[in-house]
């Protein structure tokens, strides 16, 4: 797990955001196709790729049934893989893969966040060593995410514990504000998947963003806002 | 008395007597029949005034005769910067017929922008913090052409959160900002667009309160200034109108404005509904034969259906006046033709208030007439619709007739649910809310993208709502909703409820005594009871 140094301004609640499908379109399956792509040599390359298209399914699959299940499946297809490989990889998806898919709302709306006071949080099972490149573009500088473990420099295809999923980012949030001082009550949280239900459940302003079906109707029924980041603003600027 | 007799006593005033038909009021999204007391006074509107024959040639009179400022030809110049501002989709209700009036009035001014050499125009929706129509309701509102030439580049709706799109022109001896729209500001002639169906509309609220921001928005929509005005639609007594006359002397001093008002009638019913206007007595066959078939068909009708129907009959308004020129010459003219329409003399106020209301008002066209919205239907607006006094005594009870679903419109209207469901069962005191909540709501993150990028309602809006019927509430001494179809919407509203009419009125009854004056307000069409 890792975070970033809390921000200067004291302030006394927070935005919490899942990322992949919340702040951006592509997820953590764009991230390993780009990954396997770029693998050394043409044969391991188009091995590797063909292996992950493959896997896909099953990805989906899990992912609709248990995120944690998901997890252990998805981080397997990253053993062997080296550090400082993906590290420098990082910049290159940044932006070919990941700055092209962040939400036309997205900046609009951790402006107007910031405006009004709250503290930035990114709260993600996506990869620390993916998401430092988005999360410096977007001036965020707290955060947590999931990190692979290493092993002489390769990854094993297991996460670091804590995993950053469903409950566990509940979790991090009530014990991140308690250590912040900061009020769940008055603080923000804005996830697109029913897995992120706990996440949502734990501040006072839940906010469902391009949710899938499940997590629409839950919105609906809570009363929650519903929002689009992926519209564009259709007010000229002048 | 027979019922030839019954309304030759005074224009527009009806008695109810022994043999009186059943009176049709509004009911949400349905009607109701009901035989009222005898001796209950039933106000009308006035029948439409006659519209005028050529409403083309009007219009480019207006422009070419305009008060106080040269005429709108004279003023133009090639390469100058023009921004029109159109008057959003809240005026009229419903909406009316195409082409609507700001169409025939823009493709005049458009054709004389062009004809000067004019290009660098923007078409602006003064929707202010009302939420922003949505395309299709863009291109009904200015015609096909007119869309297709503009939008959605020069054709958009105002947007009051555009960090960088408002500007600051000051602050009045009040220390009220003045915020508007940069476009606007920018420009070196501004044109404004507006519809006046009833006197709150127009004048120095078109430029000042639609297309500014929420910080130039607090200083007079807020619950002392509503307090502080004698009813809205006589701004002469409304503490509302003096603020907004007061700022938008400030938006004269820096912006070359000319003003284009246009008055409509009150035909709000096409030929199909024109029944709903009539008095009962008067019905023909075919009209009692209108109703019930249109009672039948909605009564089978899921809800959402129901709305669609209603909301897809437009208004038949037309237009009875058009001034062009500057602020105040403009609407006093504006004014004096507007009351011509809607002003009817009654005699004496009322202990007993009785209203159906409908299923529109001007913030849920084409969505759900919420419980908030009902709320400022009844103690808002119904209860503001008066010149000289209120029709209803002081301490007198309103009913109204209502279903009062516990339904909203996430979409248009997210920050309404939770301000009723949150923050209405902690307190219905807005002198709190709004200390305790407003800015909360205005700043919330999710409503403010949800306004900008969505067509929802701005997050401050419910609490401007709720405001709107403060005075009412402060005025009338019970509100009794008849027909609701559930309890804890009038609780939370601080409301009671009847079953029915007739047993709301008994209760009120209870209050006032056998003998208690009860009048019922046959809206709409809109009306200005002047009470003597």
């Amino acid at each position: 797990m890792s975070r970033g140094e809390p921000a200067n301004r004291p302030a006394k609640a927070a935005a919490f955001y899942d990322l992949d499908g919340t702040l951006i379109r592509t997820n953590l399956v764009h991230v390993l196709g780009y990954y396997a792509r770029n693998d050394q040599g043409l044969l391991r390359s188009l091995k590797t790729t063909a292996s992950t298209l493959a896997g896909i399914p099953l990805f989906l699959a899990t992912d609709f049934y248990s995120r944690k299940l998901f997890n252990d499946l998805f981080f397997k297809w990253y053993r062997g893989q080296s550090y400082d490989r993906l590290r420098s990889l990082a910049e290159d998806l940044y932006r070919d893969v990941i700055r092209p898919g962040i939400f036309p709302g997205t900046r609009a709306l951790i402006e107007q966040s910031r405006r009004s006071g709250l503290r930035q949080v990114v709260v993600t099972g996506a990869l620390e060593v993916s998401v430092r490149p988005l999360l410096d573009d977007l001036g965020i500088t707290e955060f947590v995410a999931n990190r692979l473990e290493f092993v002489d420099g390769r990854a094993t295809g297991r996460l670091a514990p804590p995993v950053m999923a469903s409950a566990s980012k509940a979790l991090w949030i009530r014990e991140y504000a308690e250590r912040e001082g900061l009020s769940l009550n008055d603080s923000y949280a804005y996830a697109d998947s029913m897995s992120d239900l706990p996440m949502l459940s734990v501040v006072g302003h839940p906010t469902a963003a391009n949710p899938d079906v499940r997590l629409r109707s839950t919105a609906r029924h809570h009363d929650w806002p519903v929002i689009d980041l992926s519209q564009p603003n259709l007010t000229p600027a002048l | 008395m027979t019922p030839a007799l019954r309304h030759k006593t005074d224009p527009g005033i009806v008695f109810i007597d022994n043999d009186s038909a059943a009176r049709v009021l509004h009911y949400g999204e349905d009607f109701l029949e009901e035989h009222l007391p005898v001796g209950t006074r039933v106000v009308y509107p006035p029948p439409p005034i006659r519209g005028l024959p050529n409403p083309r040639g009007a219009i480019r009179h207006a422009l070419n005769h305009p008060l106080g400022c040269d005429p709108l030809y004279a003023q133009l110049r090639p390469g100058m910067r023009v921004t029109i501002a159109l008057d959003d989709i809240s005026l009229p209700l419903p909406p009316m017929a195409t082409p609507d009036v700001r169409q025939t009035a823009l493709e005049i001014v458009l054709e004389m922008l062009g004809d000067h050499g004019v290009d660098d125009v923007h078409l602006v929706i003064a929707n202010s913090l009302h939420r922003k129509m949505t395309e299709s309701e863009m291109r009904r509102m200015v015609g096909p052409d007119i869309h297709k030439a503009f939008y959605p580049n020069r054709y958009y709706n105002h947007d009051a959160e555009d960090p960088n799109g408002m500007v600051a022109l000051g602050k009045t001896r009040h220390h009220e900002p003045v915020r508007v729209n940069r476009r606007v500001t920018e420009s070196d002639l501004v044109i404004y667009l507006n519809i006046n169906l009833v006197p709150m509309d127009g004048g120095h609220k078109s430029v000042t309160v639609g297309l500014c921001d929420y910080e130039s928005l607090r200083p007079h929509h807020e619950p002392q200034t509503i307090r502080d005005s004698d009813g809205y639609m006589d701004p002469a007594k409304s503490e509302l109108s003096r603020k907004v006359d007061r700022m938008g002397k400030i938006v004269d001093r820096h912006l070359n404005v000319f003003h284009v008002e246009t008055v409509l009638n009150n035909r709000m019913y096409s030929d199909a509904l024109s029944f709903l206007g009539k008095d009962e007595d008067e019905f023909s066959d075919l009209d009692r034969l209108k109703l019930a078939g249109t009672r039948w068909s909605l009564s089978r009708l899921p809800a959402p259906a129901k709305r669609q129907f209603l909301h897809r009959i437009p208004g038949a308004f037309e237009l009875i006046g058009c001034y062009a020129g500057r602020t105040e010459p403009v609407h006093e003219k504006t004014l004096e033709r507007s009351f011509q329409q809607y002003a009817v003399p009654v005699k004496g106020q009322c202990d007993i208030l009785l209203s159906g209301i409908p299923y529109i008002s001007p913030y849920n066209v084409n969505s759900i007439l919420n419980p908030l919205l009902v709320q400022v239907m009844g103690p808002g607006y119904l209860f503001n619709l008066y010149r000289g006094k209120p029709l209803i005594k002081k301490g007198g009870t309103l009913i109204l007739a209502h279903p009062c679903h516990d339904d909203f419109d996430p979409l248009f209207h997210p920050s309404y649910i939770e301000f009723f469901h949150r923050l209405l069962p902690e307190t219905r005191d807005p002198f709190v809310l709004r200390t305790k909540y407003e800015e909360e709501f205005a700043h919330n993150p999710s409503y403010v993208q949800m306004y900008r990028d969505g067509n929802a309602y701005h997050g401050a809006h419910p609490f401007f709502m709720w405001y709107w019927g403060e005075n009412g509430r402060q005025h009338v001494g019970r509100i009794i909703v008849a027909g609701a179809k559930n309890q804890h919407v009038p609780e939370i509203l601080g409301w009671e409820s009847a079953e029915t009419v007739t047993e709301a009125i008994a209760m009120a009854r209870s209050t006032h005594g056998r003998s208690a004056e009860i009048t019922m307000l046959h809206v709409p069409p809109i009306m200005i009871p002047e009470v003597s």
